[in-house]
């Protein structure tokens, strides 16, 4: 039998850390209201992650530049490095976790003749329009920074509905990613909006009609 | 990468600010944006022992036209609201402003960062510092004796130091007076970052010619300046080029990791002739000059 | 052709096609699991005490009043913890290699600012700051060295008092007979000095671990982002005194790693032992300070190089010597050998060289230590090779790129002057087709014009191979102690018809939950949906050697195909039982075996998983139940080459020196490409990080050896804004050293890039006279170039 060493310095169940004031918060996270005690030095990113277990925004460098933690505030986009997130109370909060419609899901989880019949059903596989077109350009490879370009991506894209390519590019440049050479993410923005576009077209017209 | 320790704050007017940072001392840090500040506390390069947070102070962020053409930005007014806000509220006159905000960081940082925030945080190749300095801005402070006007040309003292005082909040920035033919340009390695150099120019033009202007300076000096000898070769009616010469001749900037002192006097000389060829962009004495630039 | 046996599969349905990959519903919804997502009861947090200096004595590690600050659990020095060190060994003499050991906590001396010299443990990751800073340690400070020269330079202070020199490693290789005399005899000399920058393999995610003791295991349980779960396990058993059963290695999700996550850690090491010590899990994350300051880095690298040319433009020898700036300590299981004898044994690249000479030189200085980064020193030596070729192209006023074609390798296999068999690849195609599309879309034309109008617009190229598919013949050349190379895999199909394959190699992005259930599910003729990928779990994964050398397809995935076949066998076995004919009688269909000759009989997987488990009874004497089955792989050659030609584009900023990049066109050939999409993006990755280096990235130090590129302020990752557009274009050789004909694809595309960059900067500046030779070459050094005359009358 193996064992490890004997405990010796540990003190488990002692008193919380003194020094350091608690405060309560309450924040609204996609669309959920959560009260937290916590010292007001915590970051939003770390109270989102490891006091609210929404672990999808990541923490890529803690000083703004890479972007991986970015989620949206009030809808726009923001780097939660770089909040303590004493100052979102009474902001709306949104991270990865929302994007996907909820439900079952509406595609096959993989292609071939046996898909749908014989794939289970794979949670999670329900994808909104700008998650479908990241996936379909392989606009990410770790998966690490692609949080925080959702994101971004889906903040700009409400605010600018009708970007070119430039400014797409221009957006993308905000956050880092060391897999894709980025091209693959200009593509999925710039078809998602496109796609957008055409469905925002589609349905004036189909008012027009009426 | 954790901030140390600290008391937080939450303010909830200008004066009971002012008097609360006077209680508070020099161990008391006013956060707005915070794009700069918690970068820094999370390097624990910053950790002061009070944060007093003045995002409540909802009437430090507007944006409009005061007296005599004027325009008054609150402290609060974001990067973006700048970027994104109507003509009928910038004009013309402070199109440069707009334009400007793509330099600043990126989309996310421009959502939370602050005008006030970054003035008061007064990094010498900052955006706004620069744009307050050449073109004349006043920046209004309040503190517990009430409230004072500071010329931007006497605001900043050096990197990350300016005349405000401890308790003292800074509210508001205002910038006199139209600038239409202003620009401002600058270079980095990567875009979004700080600039190696940066520039302003903001040229009076009147009947299609040049009659004279104001030329600033970002990462030649501790502080952002303007440079009088390139703005009077505009003044005696020099060509663009010969004030971007004029100016790289005057700039004794420094050297370091990102460039040394003899690239940045060369980033001078071509930043400030696309400053002038941008802020000229539609005159006539734009047009006259277009061919004469490099890339 | 072994694949053109294999029955149903033989259409190839899912291999070659870009299939959506299997991670990412799970990635693009936030439901991924990376080790900082892994939280368990009770769990602390763990923070490094950092040397200060870059090198000296400890004097005294006083953690009282880290005890004592609020929410401190517990603090540990070296001796408190007792471990055994990490040591990465070569197997040459000790004029080759000089041994030096890694203390998993620094315990007398320290050799680089950030190296580990203590651990704190607190209840949350704050609390683990605050005692940090509370730390005393006291220091005699050393001279530091912070560079190749200054290490080499007689008198120099010793990083490691049993380093000679501060020469870790000193191999002098093939050394061809009579090479002097070809030099002192060639028409034409060339010679190339070049220094590349130290970089950052820099995954988005950090290193990280959480380590916990679970009592009905008998094991300790280590979460870690590692490229090479069961190298981590050997070393923590080792340097933990347990056996290699008490320890499993668990590999989350990861956030990349280029190579930076291949080596075994000191920090994760550490985590485990105090984990043990206070009987409670602990967390580890490196933030992204010291991710740049204290992990591991590559690339700094000097050559110094000439080649021999006759007067039409055949190179006649090539001769080099290259020291590599290995930091402070030999990386395991690696070791400081990995950059210098990469670069020695491959540098005459994709070139007919018939007479070659190399000294390849480790050299120990005192920054953080250095690992593999992606490509590992085929960015440089191919940089320097190419830049060879232009500089002689221009001597002999050669087409640079004709001079490449009157020196390609073309007869395959070719064995080189260093001994290496190259086999089939399409070295001589892909620089054509380079060359054309380039010219179809007219940018010799627009460089015409350019250069008309004082426009300073270059093409550059860059031809290279890449050997991928190391087995363990490949790797004993090198003489490593421990020598990876093969690769095993289990394949099970369970009673309901779906097959769970394990691969010993481990994706961080490359994609092998869907590339490898692609060969699988070809192989049996099922559904992608109803294969599952293990990977990551030294309890789960019977052996592998991990992920790097642009291994996973070419040896994993030939396991992998190896052991769903011997599964097959299993499946047609019984299917020719039931119904008792010769097994020859069968074939693998489309989720069924059937029968020979008469596809409409047929009995399904599930049919026949159900009678192996449920219906064992039903069996045939002798049958054995289950359905289970391994494979093993290693290449017994030199390996397989990949190869490609890279063309960029650029334009020269006059007025800042900043260099545009306008086009970025790739031809590659990695053999049968199992998933084209992923390839691509592999290729355009990898070339987002060659273009990195060449631009951008740079590890800086002061004099006294302090770390100056901190934070992503100083450390420049490019951003969209810097990377183009890649236009890539594939070729195709079949591998027939791999059971899928796919050859390696994860390093080409960042060792094409920093030569294809630099030939592009030099042609540009050709009107100066001006020529660039090294890495990084930032806006100012192009400003330089262009305009001398600033800078002279700057200086004076």
């Amino acid at each position: 039998m193996t064992t490890p060493p004997p405990s010796a310095d540990a003190a488990p169940g002692a008193a919380p850390p003194t020094g350091c004031e608690l405060q309560l918060m309450v924040l609204d996270v996609n669309g959920e209201q959560h009260e937290v005690i916590t010292e007001p030095r915590r970051t939003l990113v770390d109270v989102l992650r490891h006091d609210l277990r929404l672990t999808g925004t990541h923490v890529g460098c803690e000083h703004g530049i890479c972007g991986a933690c970015t989620v949206l505030l009030d809808g726009r986009p923001v780097r939660s490095c770089l909040m303590f997130a004493a100052q979102a109370e009474g902001a709306a909060l949104r991270t990865v976790e929302s994007l996907a419609p909820d439900g079952a899901p509406t595609e096959g989880p993989e292609e071939g003749p046996e898909a749908g019949a014989q794939a289970p059903p794979a949670p999670g596989d329900r994808l909104s329009d700008l998650q479908q077109a990241f996936r379909a350009h392989h606009a990410l490879q770790c998966g690490f920074c692609t949080p925080g370009f959702l994101m971004l991506a889906e903040g700009f894209l409400a605010e600018r509905p009708d970007p070119d390519e430039a400014e797409i590019r221009e957006v993308v440049a905000a956050n880092l990613c060391r897999c894709t050479g980025y091209q693959p993410l200009v593509a999925a923005i710039a078809q998602c909006a496109a796609a957008r576009r055409a469905a925002r077209e589609n349905r004036s017209a189909q008012r027009k009609e009426l | 990468m954790k901030p140390a320790p600290f008391r937080y704050h939450r303010a909830r007017d200008v004066h009971g600010t002012t008097r609360l940072l006077a209680e508070l001392g020099e161990d008391a840090k006013v956060i707005a944006g915070g794009q700069s500040l918690v970068a820094m506390m999370n390097f624990r390069l910053a950790r002061p022992a009070h944060l007093v947070d003045i995002a409540p102070l909802r009437e430090l962020d507007r944006l409009g036209t005061g007296p005599g053409g004027a325009l008054r930005i609150g402290a609060l007014t974001t990067h973006h609201t700048v970027e994104t806000a109507p003509d009928a509220v910038l004009g013309a006159g402070f199109a440069v402003l707009r334009r400007a905000m793509g330099w600043i960081g990126h989309l996310p940082i421009r959502t939370r960062g602050t005008v006030g925030g970054s003035l008061a945080h007064a990094d010498a190749t900052a955006e706004w510092c620069l744009l307050a300095v050449t073109l004349g801005a006043e920046l209004v402070a309040t503190g517990p004796d009430g409230e004072r006007r500071i010329p931007a040309g006497e605001f900043f003292l050096g990197p990350y130091t300016s005349v405000l005082g401890p308790a003292e909040l800074l509210t508001e920035v205002v910038f006199p007076r139209p600038a239409p033919h202003a620009a401002l340009t600058e270079f980095a390695e990567r875009k979004g970052d700080f600039a190696i150099v940066s520039a302003v120019v903001d040229l009076d033009i009147e009947a299609g010619g040049v009659r004279g202007g104001r030329v600033g300076l970002g990462g030649v000096a501790p502080v952002p300046v303007r440079v009088p000898e390139a703005e009077a070769v505009l003044a005696a009616g020099g060509s663009f080029a010969a004030c971007a010469a004029a100016a790289a001749a005057a700039a004794d900037p420094p050297g370091d990791a990102n460039g040394s002192a003899a690239y940045r006097r060369a980033l001078v000389r071509s930043l400030v002739e696309r400053a002038c060829t941008e802020a000229a962009a539609g005159t006539a004495a734009g047009n006259a000059t277009r061919k004469a630039v490099s890339r | 052709m072994r694949r053109a046996e294999q029955g149903a599969q033989d259409g190839g349905k899912l291999v070659g096609r870009s299939v959506p990959r299997r991670e990412d519903p799970r990635l693009l919804t936030g439901r991924g699991r990376f080790v900082d997502d892994v939280a368990l009861p009770g769990m602390l947090h763990a923070q490094f005490v950092r040397s200060t200096v870059a090198h000296g004595e400890l004097t005294g590690v006083d953690l009282s009043a880290v005890r004592a600050v609020p929410g401190v659990v517990a603090a540990f020095t070296a001796d408190d913890l007792g471990m055994a060190d990490i040591t990465a060994l070569l197997d040459r003499p000790r004029t080759e290699f000089v041994p030096t050991a890694m203390p998993v906590l620094a315990r007398d001396r320290v050799r680089f600012v950030g190296e580990p010299v203590a651990i704190v443990v607190a209840r949350t990751a704050y609390a683990a700051e605050d005692g940090v800073e509370a730390a005393r340690v006291g220091y005699t400070v050393r001279p530091p060295v912070t560079g190749e020269d200054a290490a080499l330079a007689d008198g120099a202070p010793l990083v490691h008092d049993e380093a000679v020199r501060n020469t870790l490693v000193d191999v002098e290789l093939f050394a061809t007979d009579g090479i002097d005399g070809i030099f002192a005899a060639a028409d034409h000399v060339v010679r190339v000095e070049s220094r590349t920058g130290r970089q950052n393999a820099l995954p988005l995610e950090t290193r990280g671990a959480v380590a916990a003791w679970d009592d009905r295991e008998e094991q300790l349980v280590l979460h870690t982002c590692t490229q090479i779960p069961h190298q981590v396990r050997t070393v923590a058993a080792r340097c933990l005194g347990l056996a290699e059963r008490a320890v499993r290695v668990v590999v989350p999700d990861m956030g990349g790693g280029f190579g930076l996550k291949c080596v075994v850690g000191r920090e994760e090491i550490a985590a485990a032992a105090a984990a043990l010590r206070l009987r409670r899990p602990v967390k580890w994350i490196e933030d992204r300070k010291d991710a740049l300051t204290a992990s591991f880095l590559a690339r700094e690298q000097h050559y110094t190089a000439r080649a021999a040319f006759d007067a039409d433009g055949r190179i006649l020898a090539l001769d080099a010597d290259v020291v590599c700036d290995m930091g402070a300590y030999s990386c395991y299981p690696f070791t400081a050998g990995i950059e210098p004898l990469m670069a020695a044994a491959e540098m005459p690249s994709v070139y007919t060289v018939p007479a070659y000479r190399v000294r390849g030189r480790a050299v120990t200085t005192n920054k953080a230590p250095s690992a593999p980064y992606r490509g590992v020193s085929r960015p440089q030596y191919v940089m320097v090779v190419e830049r060879l070729f232009e500089r002689a192209a221009r001597e002999l006023d050669l087409d640079p790129v004709e001079i490449r074609r009157r020196n390609l390798i073309t007869d395959f296999p070719y064995t080189g002057v260093n001994g290496l068999t190259y086999d089939p690849g399409s070295y001589r195609e892909s620089l054509d087709l380079c060359e054309r599309t380039l010219r179809a879309e007219g940018w010799y034309e627009r460089q015409r014009t350019a250069r008309a109008e004082g426009r300073h617009l270059g093409i550059g190229y860059a031809c290279f191979s890449e050997r991928t598919g190391y087995g363990t013949a490949a790797f004993a050349q090198r003489k490593m102690a421990v020598v990876p190379g093969f690769d095993l895999s289990e394949v099970r199909m369970d009673p309901g018809g779906t097959v769970t394959v394990t691969t010993g190699t481990m994706s961080h992005g490359q994609s092998h939950e869907t590339t490898m259930a692609q060969i699988v599910a070809d192989r049996l003729g099922l559904d992608l949906a109803r294969v599952k990928l293990h990977q990551g779990d030294t309890d789960r994964i019977a052996y592998g050697w991990g992920t790097f050398a642009s291994r996973s397809i070419a040896v994993g995935g030939s396991a992998v195909r190896l052991a769903a076949g011997r599964l097959g066998d299993k499946l047609r076995a019984l299917a020719a039982a039931r119904w008792d004919v010769p097994v020859e009688e069968t074939a693998l269909g489309r989720g069924a075996v059937v029968r020979r000759g008469d596809p409409a009989t047929a009995i399904g997987y599930p049919e026949l998983a159900e009678l192996a488990y449920l219906r064992a009874d039903l069996l045939p004497k002798g049958t054995e139940p289950g359905l289970t089955a391994t494979a093993g792989f290693d290449v017994f050659t030199d390996g397989t080459f990949s190869n490609a030609t890279h063309g960029a584009v650029v334009e020269l900023h006059g007025d800042t020196g900043r260099v545009e990049i306008l086009r970025y066109v790739c031809v590659e050939d990695c053999g049968v490409a199992i998933n084209p999409q992923v390839v691509e993006g592999q290729c355009r990755g990898g070339i987002a990080q060659g273009i990195a280096g060449a631009l951008f990235e740079q590890v800086t130090y002061d004099a006294l050896g302090e770390p100056s590129a901190t934070s992503f302020m100083d450390y420049k990752v490019p951003t969209a804004h810097e990377i183009p557009d890649v236009a890539i274009h594939h070729l195709e050789t079949p591998c027939a050293l791999t059971e899928t004909g796919a050859k390696g694809a994860g390093e080409g595309g960042t060792i094409g890039a920093p030569a294809a960059v630099l030939n592009a900067v030099n042609d540009a500046l050709r009107p100066t006279g001006a020529e660039l030779d090294s890495t990084p070459v930032t806006p100012e050094t192009v400003h330089r170039a262009l305009h001398p005359r600033h800078y002279e009358e700057s200086t004076r």
